[in-house]
């Protein structure tokens, strides 16, 4: 079934398919007519310039907007009106454009909190904190200090992340976001403010998570270099539109999206 | 019918005291976003400050000016010792600071002039009068009316101050958008500071009458309190809010005790503002006039 | 002993997950829990007992209640008396109703009714926050109050509302000393301490903070909001309703609607803001500093202020030291006496060589 792409990465069926989406607030049109689709194990870029509504685009897929047309259909269901706590159960996880971590809790706790809905004791044991309480919460943070590792993140455990750089908080969000060990990742800029060093080492990880766990991933960027380098397909969103779709290649060569990017001469 | 009447013109015209209470929050939630929960102390400071200037025999106009003078001193008191070292701190964290700043103006106005209740002589009359009485057979006291009257001209000295003076548009501004106003180099703890002193005024303005019409006393506080469901009803940033909120609600809280309250013992009007501002809350949770927030991801 | 956690290597998950990880901190809660309940009724005095620690003990349990809903999930209340009033009342009811109804459980009883009425006066929390939710929870305070003045019902047709509370027997025996009074308050606060320790370093805990520090990330993460939110209103009515039946059970005996007005509200509301918000350590500390302030004060006033100011100033000193030291808190220390004793903690580990 599956092919081998030009990254080597073994891409499968379509998991995700959105069709004809339109987004509206109020008259504000955020997205129009927009379709594509997310194939599995696949890193999908989301690019366009400010205000084109990619991040509109993440809430649409993880639930927290609903657009008042279009299908969406995940997994082969399509999706009726869903709540974003939904969304996490279905395994679609996300990070935020601007860093939206726990502030008053520490690193450790903070992923924790990503395995939430894998949790299942009630709070009366909790309360009691013992037997199937206790060996839940020994289990997933076994999980946790997995994806702690992963992230090389160990000496930072018990900080508050409040007290953290700017990169390791990227860093503790995507961890959050892993411990839900999602099917679907949504990135929205990962890379923002990063340094070089900050960059490749997140680009590391978001190709090693897309790797070992073969997690799908929709990310949206706006360093071409990144984006070309790793990214299987890219869909160009200029106002709400789309205005191109395809490989790297595909969209570093086609008129609409140049012009989008350079402004046309008239 | 008359009745009736009765009850919503008197019901209207002490929703008028609600109204002055809450335009002091207006304006200061406005300006600094701080939801001044010391309102309501400041307007029993103010009453308390008046009389005790005028026990100690000062005439009308310099009790005036010398509790004026007090409020403005509590108010720069105020922005410089409680609220500057919190700024850029969460809501929140202002809003129970002022919890303490309620406390604290309770206890320094008591501690200052004493427990004891007062009266209080605007020299008007709390009588009906005679006019309406004989036209329309509804009894409308005098006072009321002159307190509506105080309120339309207070609203309109604020509105042309907030419309046409150098400080009203710097405070404008301020109020959209505080990062902008800095950088256009407009000062904002001066403007605080303004802030806080109209707000005194107002709740001077809000006391003497408070204070004429149910003496001078720490009960006060608690009736200051229903502005706050005025101010739910209004929104926390619309001046004319804040007097519609404030009619609504004394009307309401009148005609509910008037026609409901005797099914139930009476004495609904203790709640009945709060639970109404919480009904209201569920529909039209920004107010009247208020506007909406959208939040962003 | 020193304060020492060098050569305590955690080599386990579940050794670093325990309660108290640090071998010190398990000796020190244990060595409290023996001094409170074996030493102190043998060397406090019927005053001390009676007047300040068991209200002492109350109040923290109350403002542990207020902490889980203000501290953990970030909703603030100004209602707190209020939910102890129902717990106080709906255990009188449970008591004088029920025929052999045991104490222990008349007084669960009213902590469930508690947690009920708040889960009605959460409901608005789903919608609206912060201040908004204040004014909110004040309905909840002046309604709740005015409901147990004006209907007979609630307190079984006593004049003008006042229950007085029944007497207390588990098993026979008879609580109607201070002392046995004091230890069987001792022993409910500290079961609902531990287990409100338990549930804010479980996932009900973590969900609870989520929602306080970003309720849009929560929620993408898969937080249930209003089951969340919902869940910190009930159980921290049900700990406000317990406080509240011992208020009236272990330390007044008698008491009106009226004994939980605003004023108590505030006054829990400022132990859990200078005590820490946030902390369960705390509130206990908050509850010790609010209890004791006012006598401290009066001790001030008569003995070594004499003559310098008039007796009557002392209620009206405490509002300005109340309001002042509120003020003082949230600009110098937001995080409370918990932060300043965690950070004496960490001083006392590098102790005598800081450097």
């Amino acid at each position: 079934m599956s092919e081998q792409n030009q990254n080597g990465r073994r891409v499968g069926e379509v998991i995700l398919d959105l069709q004809n989406i339109s987004l509206r607030f109020g008259g504000v049109k955020a997205l129009t007519d927009i379709s594509f689709n997310v194939k599995e194990h696949e890193i999908r870029a989301i690019i366009g310039p400010n205000g084109a509504g990619k991040s509109s685009m993440l809430n649409v897929i993880n639930g927290v907007y609903h657009p008042q047309e279009g299908r969406i259909v995940f997994h082969g269901e399509e999706r009726k009106k869903m709540e974003p706590h939904m969304a996490a159960t279905q395994g679609i996880a996300r990070t935020f454009q601007n860093i939206a971590l726990f502030k008053g809790m520490s690193v450790l706790d903070n992923i924790m909190t990503g395995r939430i809905t894998k949790m299942k004791c009630g709070f009366l044991e909790q309360a009691l904190y013992l037997g199937r309480a206790q060996k839940e919460e020994l289990a997933h943070r076994e999980k946790v200090e997995e994806v702690i590792d992963f992230l090389e993140i160990q000496h930072i455990r018990k900080t508050p992340v409040g007290r953290l750089p700017y990169g390791l908080q990227k860093r503790v969000e995507l961890g959050r976001a892993l411990a839900a060990e999602p099917s679907l990742l949504l990135l929205d800029e990962p890379m923002a403010g990063m340094n070089v060093e900050e960059k490749q080492d997140m680009c590391r990880f978001i190709l090693d998570v897309n790797d070992q766990f073969g997690t799908t991933i929709v990310l949206i960027e706006h360093d071409m270099g990144v984006v070309m380098d790793i990214s299987d397909r890219v869909v160009v969103l200029d106002y709400g539109k789309k205005i191109g779709d395809g490989t790297p290649d595909d969209v570093r060569n086609n008129q609409e999206v140049i012009s989008a990017y350079l402004g046309v001469a008239h | 019918m008359q009745f009736f009447f009765e009850v919503l013109i008197g019901g209207l015209l002490s929703g008028v005291m609600y109204s002055f209470v809450a335009l002091g929050f207006v304006m200061i939630y406005k300006a600094s976003g701080v939801f001044n929960f010391a309102q309501g102390a400041m307007v029993f400071f103010a009453a308390l400050t008046f009389v005790g200037f005028q026990e100690m025999g000062a005439p009308f106009w310099l009790a005036l000016i010398l509790a004026f003078g007090a409020m403005v001193l509590l108010g720069i008191a105020t922005e410089r010792i409680v609220l500057r070292p919190l700024v850029n701190q969460p809501h929140i964290t202002l809003f129970m600071a002022t919890i303490g700043l309620t406390f604290f103006v309770e206890g320094l106005a008591q501690g200052i002039w004493g427990s004891t209740v007062r009266g209080l002589d605007l020299g008007i009359q709390d009588e009906p009068i005679e006019w309406i009485m004989d036209k329309a057979g509804i009894l409308v006291s005098s006072f009321d009316l002159f307190a509506a009257g105080v309120a339309a001209a207070l609203v309109t000295l604020l509105a042309l101050f907030f419309q046409y003076t150098r400080v009203g548009r710097a405070l404008r501004a301020v109020a959209d958008d505080h990062q902008a106003a800095l950088s256009i180099g407009i000062p904002l703890q001066n403007i605080w500071r303004i802030v806080w002193a109209v707000a005194g005024f107002v709740a001077l303005v809000a006391g003497l009458l408070w204070g004429a019409r149910n003496g001078v006393q720490f009960a006060l506080t608690f009736t200051a309190l229903k502005a706050l469901p005025v101010l739910i009803l209004g929104g926390f940033t619309s001046v004319p809010g804040a007097i519609v909120g404030g009619l609504i609600i004394g009307s309401t809280e009148k005609l509910a005790e008037v026609y409901l309250g005797g099914y139930v013992g009476g004495g609904i009007d203790s709640w009945f503002p709060y639970v109404m501002a919480l009904a209201f809350l569920l529909i039209r949770p920004e107010g009247l006039f208020g506007e909406k927030h959208i939040d962003r991801v | 002993m020193l304060y020492r956690e060098a050569g305590q290597f955690k080599t386990s998950y579940a050794a670093d997950q325990q309660i108290f990880p640090i071998r010190q901190d398990r000796i020190a809660i244990g060595l409290i829990l023996v001094v409170a309940a074996l030493v102190v009724p043998m060397v406090a005095s019927e005053y001390w007992i009676k007047a300040i620690l068991i209200p002492f003990l109350i109040f923290s349990l109350a403002a542990l209640g207020l902490n889980i809903l203000t501290g953990y999930a970030g909703q603030l209340s100004l209602g707190s008396a209020a939910f102890m009033a129902v717990g106080a009342f709906a255990a009188y009811n449970f008591m004088g109703r029920i025929e052999g109804m045991p104490v222990l459980l008349a007084f669960v009883g009213g902590g469930l009714s508690a947690a009920a009425v708040g889960i009605l006066f959460g409901l608005p929390s789903l919608r609206i926050k912060g201040f908004y939710l204040a004014v909110a929870t004040l309905a909840a305070q002046f309604f709740i109050v005015w409901a147990l003045t004006k209907f007979g019902w609630f307190s079984m047709d006593s004049s003008s509302g006042v229950i007085t509370a029944q007497e207390i027997q588990i098993l026979g025996y008879r609580f109607d000393t201070p002392i046995s009074l004091y230890l069987l308050v001792l022993t409910i606060v500290a079961v609902m301490a531990l287990a409100a320790k338990n549930m804010v370093r479980s996932s009900v805990g973590r969900a609870w903070m989520a929602v306080r520090d970003m309720d849009v990330a929560a929620e993408v993460i898969g937080i249930r909001i209003m089951h969340t939110k919902l869940l910190a209103f009930a159980i921290s009515s049900f700990y406000c309703g317990v406080a509240g039946a011992l208020y009236a059970y272990a330390y007044l005996g008698t008491v009106e609607p009226e004994g939980f007005n605003l004023d108590l509200s505030f006054k829990i509301l400022f132990m859990i803001i200078i005590g820490g918000v946030g902390s369960i350590m705390g509130s206990f500390l908050g509850a010790a500093f609010i209890v004791l302030l006012p006598i401290f004060l009066d001790v001030l006033i008569q003995d070594f202020l004499t003559g310098l100011l008039p007796p009557s100033i002392s209620s009206n000193l405490q509002l300005m030291v109340f309001g002042g030291l509120i003020i003082f808190f949230l600009i110098v220390e937001p995080h409370g006496l918990a932060r300043l004793w965690q950070i004496g903690k960490e001083k006392l580990r590098l102790w005598p060589f800081p450097h």
